[in-house]
């Protein structure tokens, strides 16, 4: 059998209400699994003789704004013996209540974790390491976000030299 | 001649004293008398901005805990507000060392967001340039990797060979590093003359230079020394690790994108995937030592074999008119004036586009939304997954080995911190 159909069905004799729709596009399968669900599905996936996802590659966020729920996130997953790529994405509520973490399974996601709290906000329920890792410890708020603003610094011009000078953070004395 | 404060106190003390004072006396791993030693983030064998705290046992490391975010720009957010076209020249800032396979992966993604795929030409020489930016990136971890283990001479040799592959990035895209050339539908413009010649003159006296490099370090007893049984990591570490690359072919397991997933036309090259058992800085160097001659393989065919015809696809909404049209097409001046000012859509959607770089899996996540802009651009960099092994791979290693372990995971800031 496919190994498309092959995960579908199997994700949906061991969990029948966790998967929520599936979406191909450009070649590629997304499955979009209820957040409740998703650490059981992927334990599934992993252990599961037949489809052996051993590599998890990558988890990123995204930010859909106007829609709710507002926060999606995904994980890459890899299957090293089929040589197979699927994509996992959870609809994710609120940021602060987010998806559990995957690290009982692969170790790395606890680090790609902590990429995705500190650009994107979303907090996963049993990862303890998350912090500013690219950010200052005391930065406020989250980049990736779509509503933190671009910064930009206004150029200096010898009318407006004097103004601007007066507001930049130069260290005091 | 007094050189410390504690000097006369030693001079007191009886050999005995002495020795249980700071030998076998004291308990080894009491917690107590570790020492946290915080290493860089301005030290030169961190290969960019990079501080590690380290808690030192003796010379022995109990942890360590990589501090990163030095060099973060933001290049996520910043391709969100420009077009698709625009965004491309930050991708070039990520890994500095191979900024073609960066753009590679970009515009893949781009093009497959598109559902467009670039002329047989253009893949033929994205291949070519990829392979040779794979060489150069290599010259410069084995330069660096070999300072940072005292042998200076490997440093001069390979900046030479580096210096003529820039000349010919120079020669197709007008920069030596910062290139850009690969485009949505193709590439900025078609090769020179001169290139063919400058690629084949490389591939007659490059193999007698990694001769060089070979005869420099492969058996010799220092570099044995300082790499064999060092920073071991086994295979299925490696994987839950997500490590990619080198990194992981040097523990024992057969992943390549350019074999599995293979893009841009690498299914028509013959090559071998190196791989190395032994799974320590030992065998990651001579994965990528091996690599070196497969990517010359691989240049070999493809310049044997470069298709002729256009490099770029006949699309006008994606790929902007020539110059020599604009003269007398109204058409050609609208598509001009359209591309550069608004650029093209894609369509709603997200892909994952992966490219093998020099130092594993680059993939890119793209989602557009039906505007010119990229609603979110993500990176997977190997540089940032692979460092993540980091702690594990020198748990119990002296300080000295760190240095050996970070250069044989062949880290770039650039692409870490993004």
């Amino acid at each position: 059998m496919n190994l498309d159909n092959l995960v579908v069905e199997k994700i949906k004799t061991a969990y029948p209400e966790a998967l929520e729709e599936i979406v191909d596009f450009r070649d590629e399968r997304t499955l979009y699994i209820k957040q409740a669900h998703i650490k059981n599905v992927c334990q599934l996936l992993r252990d599961d003789p037949d489809l052996q996802f051993n590599f998890l590659t990558d988890i990123c966020a995204d930010d859909l704004l106007p829609e709710t729920p507002r926060f999606a996130v995904n994980y890459h997953l890899v299957s090293m013996p089929n040589k197979y790529r699927l994509r996992l994405r959870v609809r994710v509520e609120d940021p602060e209540k987010g998806p559990e973490t995957m690290a009982e399974l692969w170790p790395i996601a606890t680090w790609l974790e902590i990429e995705v709290w500190d650009l994107m906000g979303i907090r996963f329920k049993g990862n303890n390491s998350l912090r500013r890792l690219f950010l200052p410890e005391d930065w406020q708020g989250h980049p990736l976000r779509k509503d933190y603003p671009l910064g930009y610094e206004e150029v200096q011009f010898s009318f407006n030299w004097q103004e601007i000078d007066a507001k930049k953070p130069y260290a005091k004395d | 001649m007094t050189i410390g404060a504690g000097e006369d106190t030693f001079k007191e003390l009886t050999v005995e004293e002495l020795r249980a004072k700071v030998g076998t006396g004291m308990p080894i791993d009491d917690p107590e008398e570790h020492m946290l030693l915080s290493m860089g983030p301005q030290h030169p064998s961190t290969h960019g901005v990079l501080r590690l705290l380290v808690e030192l046992d003796g010379e022995n490391i109990v942890n360590l805990a990589p501090d990163i975010g030095f060099l973060h720009t933001g290049v996520e957010k910043n391709m969100e507000s420009k077009t698709y076209t625009k965004a491309l020249v930050m991708t070039d800032r990520l890994d500095y060392l191979s900024p073609m396979s960066n753009n590679l992966a970009y515009i893949l993604a781009v093009e497959k967001l598109l559902g467009v795929e670039a002329t047989p030409r253009a893949q033929a020489i994205r291949v070519i340039l990829c392979e040779l930016a794979r060489i150069s990136s290599h010259l410069v971890w084995l330069a660096t990797h070999a300072l940072d283990l005292a042998a200076m001479s490997v440093f001069l040799y390979c900046f030479r060979e580096r210096e003529y592959i820039l000349d010919i990035f120079e020669m197709v895209a007008g920069q030596r590093m910062m290139v850009s050339y690969f485009r949505p539908g193709g590439l900025w413009r078609d090769v020179p003359e001169e290139f063919e010649p400058a690629v084949r003159q490389f591939l007659d006296f490059f193999p007698s230079r990694i001769a060089d490099y070979e005869a420099l370090l492969k058996d010799n007893p220092i570099w044995l020394e300082r790499t064999k049984g060092i920073g071991v990591i086994s295979g299925e570490d490696a994987v839950a690790w997500g490590l990619t690359g080198p990194s992981l072919r040097g523990s024992g397991v057969d992943w390549d994108y350019r074999k599995v997933m293979p893009y841009s036309g690498y299914e028509q090259y013959e090559f071998d995937v190196p791989v190395e058992t032994d799974g320590d800085v030992y065998a990651r160097y001579r994965c990528r030592m091996r690599e070196m001659w497969e990517s010359l393989r691989i240049i070999r065919q493809a310049l044997d074999k470069l298709p002729q015809g256009p490099v770029n696809i006949s699309d006008r909404k994606i790929v902007p008119p020539p110059r020599s049209e604009l003269g007398h097409s109204m058409e050609a001046v609208i598509h001009h004036f359209k591309l550069w000012t608004e650029g093209f859509s894609a369509p709603e959607g997200f892909v994952y586009q992966s490219v093998e770089s020099p130092r594993g899996e680059f993939s890119v996540y793209l989602r557009g939304d039906g505007s010119p802009r990229p609603a979110r651009v993500h990176f997977r960099t190997p540089s940032y997954v692979n460092l993540a092994s980091l702690p594990l791979l020198s748990k119990g290693a002296f300080i000295a080995d760190v240095v050996a372990i970070i250069g044989s995971i062949d880290i770039v800031l650039g692409e870490i911190d993004r």
